[in-house]
């Protein structure tokens, strides 16, 4: 009947077998080939929620770049008044946009992730597909809201007169680790969502709390002297410490540094992926 | 091998295939659901309860081991009263809820029109919706394409689809929701309580669409409290009572043991779809 379809896929081919396993891992092959055949619906649900979520403001699309200037400037407000001018300058302007943009990637896959299976509960009810396509799908909003942040610290990057160069190309792996490790988080917060409906109030704080402890406000060197060894507890020192080396100093972060970032950064995602890929069949009787 | 109903039947199985290839076979299946009595699970009223040492997990025995199996081509009307547990057979079958114990196998491409519609979400416009709802389904971008004007004017809300469906009657959004589901050409069609969707013109017409499909061979279950339908367009019914299988047979004879145990009798009421 359908072109696309191949006989051996478990969603929609010729031949589905329904047998109990609510909890348990679904078959990787057929799983990650659905996943990606569908791919095209992750993107299609991010950017139907982002067209809706401006549609009704005056300045539209602008605010996504409005939002990350506006926090930019509160933040640096608040610490170049408390820290009563140690820390100002465009220097520290440049290093607290780098950081604070990169934790919102982050954050942002966070809370909209644990919003993610809930709010697609008819969809869920009605239609058989990979769950995971959910957390896709915030997660690349989340990128998608990241990228016009970027231009606005490209130009604060230019005007600090910070390094330029080649070394600016590890951006690159170090963004698809911390993409992972959001979409690990998200995997985890969605599926903690759907058992325990407080999840989303407490994230907030929660979220407050991880960006003080992270090397955003103070530098990673700070951080470190400041937590005694439990920074490498926090996953986010080793991710945003990599990031914030390149753009602040144009150095390559240290081997430790890349250790523990791929390590936090696989160890989440795998981790939260299997956990959510052994609930999700249980998802559909729980909502 | 089946009991077709002998007269007015519109989707007879074809008559040359001495015996027809099993569309879906469901074997001994059963489904608990284990609900929280509490609407929404949150953290404090968990901790609350842990420290009680109480559970108010309760199991809901949805389906209760039942066994049958859809030649293809059949049209399966599946009656019952609230709480038959007839959503859950449609939906398992769909492979949306895994059976508890059992087994559902299911040969085809299965379009599903359940009771909450097909996923609609009030605050996308309709084009929003039909668009993402196929691609969830698994259609490609093109495929589409190629149907959306024809999911559209079936519906005949061509100049609707722009609109959040927030803004649409209950009508239309029912429209649209069969519109969607008849043109995903599936093999298998699942219909619940969808069929009351839209004025009489649009019944009408959402009847002459199913009994197209029916014509081409198609396999449907549809779910209906209007025994009406269950008798017109079906060739065979099931009677589902809590969570276990009454009866099976020619749609006139389960609709008569259902009424009589009801003790009703066939009235406009239980003819009727609303």
């Amino acid at each position: 009947m359908n072109p696309v379809v191949s006989p051996e896929d478990d969603y929609l081919g010729e031949h589905h077998v329904y047998e109990p396993h609510r909890v348990g891992l679904p078959r990787f092959g057929p799983y990650f080939r659905e996943l990606w055949r569908r791919r095209a619906f992750a993107t299609e649900l991010a950017h139907t929620k982002m067209d809706a979520a401006n549609t009704e403001t005056v300045l539209g699309q602008l605010w996504l770049v409005l939002n990350p200037m506006l926090l930019a400037s509160v933040y640096y407000l608040l610490v170049s008044v408390i820290s009563a001018g140690r820390h100002d300058g465009m220097d520290y302007l440049a290093h607290i946009t780098a950081g604070l943009f990169a934790f919102y990637f982050v954050s942002t896959s966070m809370t909209t992730g644990a919003q993610a299976v809930l709010s697609s509960g008819r969809l869920i009810m009605n239609t058989p597909f990979p769950k995971m396509l959910l957390t896709l799908s915030t997660t690349y909003t989340a990128l998608r809201r990241f990228l016009p942040t970027m231009v606005v610290y490209l130009a604060i990057h230019l005007a600090a007169d910070r390094p330029l160069g080649m070394v600016l190309l590890l951006l690159l792996p170090i963004f698809l680790l911390m993409a992972l490790f959001a979409l690990g988080l998200a995997n985890v917060l969605a599926t903690l969502q759907v058992y325990f409906r407080d999840t989303s109030s407490f994230l907030p704080y929660f979220v407050r709390i991880w960006l003080y402890v992270s090397p955003v406000l103070l530098t990673a060197d700070q951080i470190r002297d400041k937590f005694r060894g439990l920074h490498v507890l926090n996953p986010l020192y080793s991710l945003l410490g990599a990031w914030t080396d390149v753009l602040d100093e144009g150095k390559v972060p240290s081997l430790d540094l890349w250790l523990q970032a791929v390590g936090w950064s696989l160890g989440v995602f795998v981790l939260g992926s299997l956990l959510f890929m052994s609930r999700e069949r249980d998802f559909a009787v729980r909502l | 091998m089946i009991s077709l109903s002998a007269s007015d039947s519109p989707a007879p199985a074809p008559a040359d295939a001495p015996a027809l290839p099993t569309t879906i076979s469901v074997q001994d299946l059963a489904i608990t659901y284990r609900t929280n009595l509490q609407k929404a699970p949150t953290l404090k009223s968990t901790l609350v309860r842990l420290g009680r040492r109480e559970r108010i997990v309760r199991e809901v025995q949805a389906l209760k081991g039942i066994s049958f199996d859809v030649p293809e081509g059949t049209v399966m009307g599946i009656v019952g009263a609230n709480g038959a547990g007839k959503s859950t057979l449609m939906r398992s079958v769909a492979g949306i809820l895994a059976p508890t114990s059992g087994r559902v196998e299911v040969h085809g491409k299965v379009s599903t029109l359940l009771s909450l519609g097909v996923g609609f979400n009030g605050a996308l416009s309709g084009r929003q919706n039909v668009v993402l709802g196929g691609l969830a389904a698994g259609l490609s971008r093109k495929d589409i394409a190629q149907k959306y004007d024809e999911i559209t004017a079936f519906a005949e809300l061509e100049d609707y689809m722009d609109m959040p469906m927030r803004t649409y009657s209950s009508g239309m959004f029912g429209r649209l929701a069969f519109a969607v589901a008849v043109h995903m050409d599936p093999d298998i069609l699942l219909i619940d309580e969808a069929l009351s969707a839209g004025d009489a013109h649009f019944k009408e017409k959402a009847r002459a669409k199913m009994d197209e499909l029916a014509a081409k061979a198609r396999t449907m279950l549809i779910v209906s409290h209007g025994l009406g339908t269950i008798r017109d367009m079906c060739n065979e019914a099931l009677w589902l009572h809590k969570g276990e299988l009454m009866m099976r047979g020619a749609p006139q004879e389960v609709i008569d043991s259902y009424t009589r145990f009801l003790k009703v009798g066939e009235t406009s009421a239980t003819m009727e779809d609303f």
